[in-house]
């Protein structure tokens, strides 16, 4: 299988010397290309942080990230930004949809800053549009969509430009559980039928066991790991709960 | 401690505060140096008849103030509005924290109060410095002889800035209080989150409403040019300006909407880059802004108007004089006046001898003063009037222009008598054959009313003498010396016709037996002395004279050129800082768009050209409609101002667009980087 993803011994320092906190202690772990990856931890884990280094928005104190091979970590400013739009897609817990702009033309801004031609935009977004079922509501303005409707036409935003790696920042937590299983059934067509290679960060286990691995974090550490194989949603949901129990009460409030 | 929140809250929100304290400082700066203008006019040695213009200046420009004082006071309620939006967060946190509205209101009080202060007190510092400058240009204007650099300090102007800036801060104060008094908690803390709603207009609408202003507009534009003739009274001026102002308001409302169908239906230029999302910027705040846009659109529009015309009055004005007073003194008087008792026996008997001669018996010694001297009389009776030489074409000339005076007497010259004239004041002299007549004249709309009935050939008839013209159109050329053109028609006819017609006026032209402007001031001084001798109160003689033509056109100049100055930079500041706050307040919401741009991979590169196109519109759109205006407004303005002259006014427009994009480009600069600094990443 070829690795999409690797980060090595990455360690993410907030503070200065007289009060230090580690957000990221020495992590490593790969990701497979095809993979549907779930990161859980309890709030203040380090989950979001191990994403925003992935994703470039923040800087790793030591150790290396690459993707596809390349060292991201020693990228500088528009290697960075072309980095970022050419190779992953983002998936926020707010939708971070523009409001000003309907949800065709939310979609559209991540091809045009890529120099897409018109004509092309419209027959990738008309295929997207078909996979995430929001055909109807490309007309629309993010104040007159669903939340589950938004977070699918982010969604579409993300895969567009047909990214090595989707990064979505819990992508359920802003969605009632109907529209939450609904865009997660997509996110699952996504990895199947597109290949699309999905790392997720979410506390949520109902989320997580749409997943084919889970990679559980404390206190800055990878804690568990967790392999789906050949289990049933239902089985791979109770293990997670299990290890969600053995770590301890923080995220019993999840359930 | 109420004291250290306010000035930590000042000092945290110094960037969003830059823009409106620069204004503030250039505000009491300008509005100093204009005030002071008097004491700096006080240390100038000029004659007597410039104080007078100075002091009439003094007076003008303090009126003024008290305008530029509402302009200004507007502003600022209006930019302390937008800055108290932004905190409504602060404040809301402050009122959960147990904080009573009267100490929140005087936090503000606080601010207000330091605010204004510093203010002043740099702003009169940046006015006391500039002014210095200014009194160069005031000696300048007025021609005054500096002899050595003075440093002026006005104490009134200094007052007065004091008095007026601190009665708007204190409104400012009273309308914070109102407006925190009525405050409610819940929409304080979730202002921020309340997200405008996108509402798309009709095109089909929009395009109807369009057309209909345009056409509107431009009828008004027609109504201020080709029909500027018909505007006779002040109310008909009314109606261009009402449908100009409305049509401004509904092409922007229009345009909105169809500018942003218009891009978006060019899809290859609109799916490109940030282009859409920039367009999108802009529709959606235009929507809410078309009212302030409209405002600040006419306010551009105005000041425009107001520079251009004044720096051109000005110029003109002083170009003018060297051809329109080409000698050093013409004087005159009423000849033959009826002995009904209306008037003194003296007065009758002295308006029978020639000027000459009154000033003879003045005391008042003609040859040795004078040179090049020129004696004539014109003729008018109520015999001929002006309708009777418009002949067939008054009816049509009264129907059109109702209000002019066709019941005044004609006014005749006799051929030698104007040739004698021409030929001292340069102008073409005048060869009539037989039975021939010439109308000499320079004002403009008034040659056109004649040259109406010289086409049509129209005879007039003098002591049953019928004449012909002999061009069809008039003459140019004057009989009076006057600092504007103000000659509606003088008929040139043989001298053997106006024989035995009544005598109306005699003159006197002639340039003074000196070289020195020393020499001529003294000569002057001694025709003014004649006023002494026993016999002036016999006479009605009156004079102009090369100097004080002079004094006083320099001095009306100067008036015009600094209320000029003074109405179009305030005006000009006051549009470009709103626009400017109202781009800046909305940045924290852009910072949260960019952020998101930014995090999706677009360039900084890319996003920095998004924002600079996004304020360049915005600053463009009201500035690309007033220019249109203007166009035709100036237009209006020189027909207005046609007496003064009009030559100057391409000079005059550059001059104009230089303080434009001078003020008007550095304002969009500031916001530029203002905003740029915002939406940067921390």
């Amino acid at each position: 299988m070829e690795t999409i993803l690797k980060v090595n011994n990455v360690e993410k320092y907030y503070g200065s010397r007289s009060s230090l906190t580690k957000a990221i202690d020495n992590i490593s772990f790969q990701v497979d290309k095809g993979e549907f990856v779930a990161i859980m931890g309890a709030s203040g884990s380090g989950k979001t942080t191990l994403l925003n280094c992935i994703s470039t928005i923040d800087r790793v104190t030591s150790g290396h990230i690459f993707v596809d091979g390349e060292d991201i970590t020693k990228l500088k400013g528009n290697a960075l930004n072309k980095f970022r739009r050419e190779e992953l897609g983002f998936i926020f817990q707010d939708f971070n949809l523009l409001d000003t702009l309907t949800a065709y033309e939310n979609i559209a801004l991540s091809l045009s800053i890529q120099n897409v031609s018109a004509s092309e935009i419209a027959k990738r977004i008309d295929k997207v549009a078909k996979e995430l079922d929001i055909k109807d509501v490309l007309k629309k303005y993010p104040y007159q969509m669903s939340g589950g409707q938004k977070q699918r036409v982010a969604s579409a935003r993300a895969i567009i430009t047909n990214p090595k790696l989707v990064l979505a920042d819990e992508p359920t937590g802003a969605l009632d559980s109907k529209s939450a299983k609904m865009l997660l059934e997509r996110f699952d067509y996504l990895n199947k039928e597109l290949e699309a290679t999905i790392l997720m960060v979410t506390h949520d286990a109902f989320t997580a066991s749409y997943a084919t691995r889970v990679i559980f974090i404390k206190d800055g550490k990878i804690f568990n790991e967790l392999y789906k194989g050949n289990d049933s949603r239902k089985e791979f949901f109770d293990k997670i709960i299990d290890v969600v129990t053995l770590l301890g009460g923080d995220l019993n409030d999840a359930l | 401690m109420l004291f250290k929140l306010s000035i930590k809250n000042i000092l945290r929100s110094i960037k969003d505060y830059a823009i409106y304290f620069f204004t503030l400082v250039l505000g009491v700066a300008i509005f100093y140096i204009f005030n002071a203008i008097e004491s700096q006019t006080v240390m100038m040695n000029v004659s007597a008849s410039t104080y007078d213009i100075i002091d009439l200046m003094n007076n003008m420009l303090s009126g003024v103030s008290v305008f530029v004082a509402f302009v200004l006071g507007f502003l600022i309620i209006y930019a302390n509005r937008f800055l108290m939006k932004r905190r409504n967060k602060e404040f809301g946190i402050y009122l959960t924290l147990g904080m009573s509205k009267r100490k929140i209101s005087f936090i503000l009080f606080l601010e207000t109060l330091l605010v204004g202060c510093v203010s002043l007190v740099v702003g009169l510092l940046l006015g006391v410095v500039l002014s210095q400058f200014m009194s160069l240009l005031v000696a300048n204007m007025f021609e005054a002889k500096m002899t050595e650099f003075q440093f002026v300090f006005s104490t009134s102007a200094c007052l007065k800035t004091l008095l007026y800036f601190g009665v708007m801060y204190l409104l400012v104060m009273i309308f914070n209080t109102y407006n925190v008094s009525r405050c409610k908690l819940i929409d304080l803390l979730n202002a921020h989150k309340k997200s405008e709603k996108v509402k798309m207009k009709n095109p089909w609408v929009c395009i109807v409403v369009f057309v209909l202003s345009v056409a509107a507009l431009s009828y008004a534009y027609w109504c201020v040019t080709g029909g500027a003739t018909e505007l006779q009274t002040a109310d008909k001026i009314l109606l261009p300006i009402l449908l100009g102002s409305l049509a401004t308001f509904f092409i922007f409302w229009s345009l909105s909407g169809l500018l942003l169908k218009i891009c978006m239906s060019i899809k290859s230029f609109y799916y490109k880059g940030l282009n859409s999302f920039t367009l999108r910027q802009f529709s959606s705040k235009i929507n809410t802004t078309v009212f302030s846009m409209t405002v600040i659109c006419l306010m551009l529009f105005v000041t425009i108007c107001i520079l251009s015309s004044a720096i051109s009055i000005r110029n003109s004005m002083t170009s003018n004089l060297t051809t329109m007073v080409p000698a050093d003194i013409q004087l005159d008087k009423t000849l033959d006046l009826p002995s009904n008792g209306k008037y003194s026996e003296g007065r009758v008997e002295d308006s029978k001898i020639s000027v000459r001669e009154t000033l003879e018996k003045l005391g008042f010694d003609v040859d040795r003063y004078f040179k090049d001297i020129v004696e004539f009389d014109l003729y008018a009776s109520n015999d001929i009037l002006i309708r009777d030489t418009l002949g067939d074409v008054y009816e049509e000339i009264a129907n059109q222009f109702p209000f002019l005076a066709y019941n005044a007497a004609e006014t005749f010259i006799k051929e030698s008598d104007y040739n004698k004239l021409a030929l001292l004041y340069n102008l073409e002299p005048v060869h009539l054959n037989d039975n021939e007549y010439v109308v000499v004249a320079d004002f403009d709309s008034w040659i056109q009313i004649r040259n109406q009935s010289l086409e049509k050939n129209t005879p007039i008839t003098i002591n049953g003498i019928t004449l012909t013209p002999k061009y069809t159109s008039c003459v140019n050329g004057f009989i009076y010396m006057t600092t504007s053109h103000i000659n509606t028609g003088v008929f040139v006819v043989p001298d053997e016709v106006l024989l035995h017609y009544p005598r109306e006026t005699g003159l006197l032209v002639a340039n003074y037996q000196a070289t020195t402007d020393e020499e001529k001031e003294k000569i002057e001084q001694l025709i003014i002395d004649t006023s002494d001798s026993p016999y002036a109160v016999n006479t009605d003689i009156e004079a102009s004279t090369k100097l004080s033509l002079y004094e006083n056109s320099i001095g009306l100049g100067a008036m015009i050129t600094f209320i000029g100055l003074y109405l179009g930079i305030v005006f000009l500041i006051a549009s470009a800082a709103i626009l400017a706050l109202k781009e800046l307040s909305e940045s924290t919401d852009n910072k949260e768009r960019f952020t998101m741009l930014r995090k999706i991979g677009t360039d900084e590169k890319m996003l920095n050209k998004a924002l600079f196109r996004q304020i360049g519109i915005f600053f463009l759109f009201p500035l690309v409609l007033a220019i249109i205006h203007s166009i035709f407004g100036i237009k209006f303005c020189a027909y207005l101002l046609e007496t003064f002259g009009k030559d100057e006014l391409v000079k005059s427009i550059i001059m104009t667009a230089g303080v434009i994009v001078f003020i008007y480009g550095g304002y969009f600069l500031i916001t530029y980087f203002c905003s740029k600094n915002i939406i940067k990443e921390r």
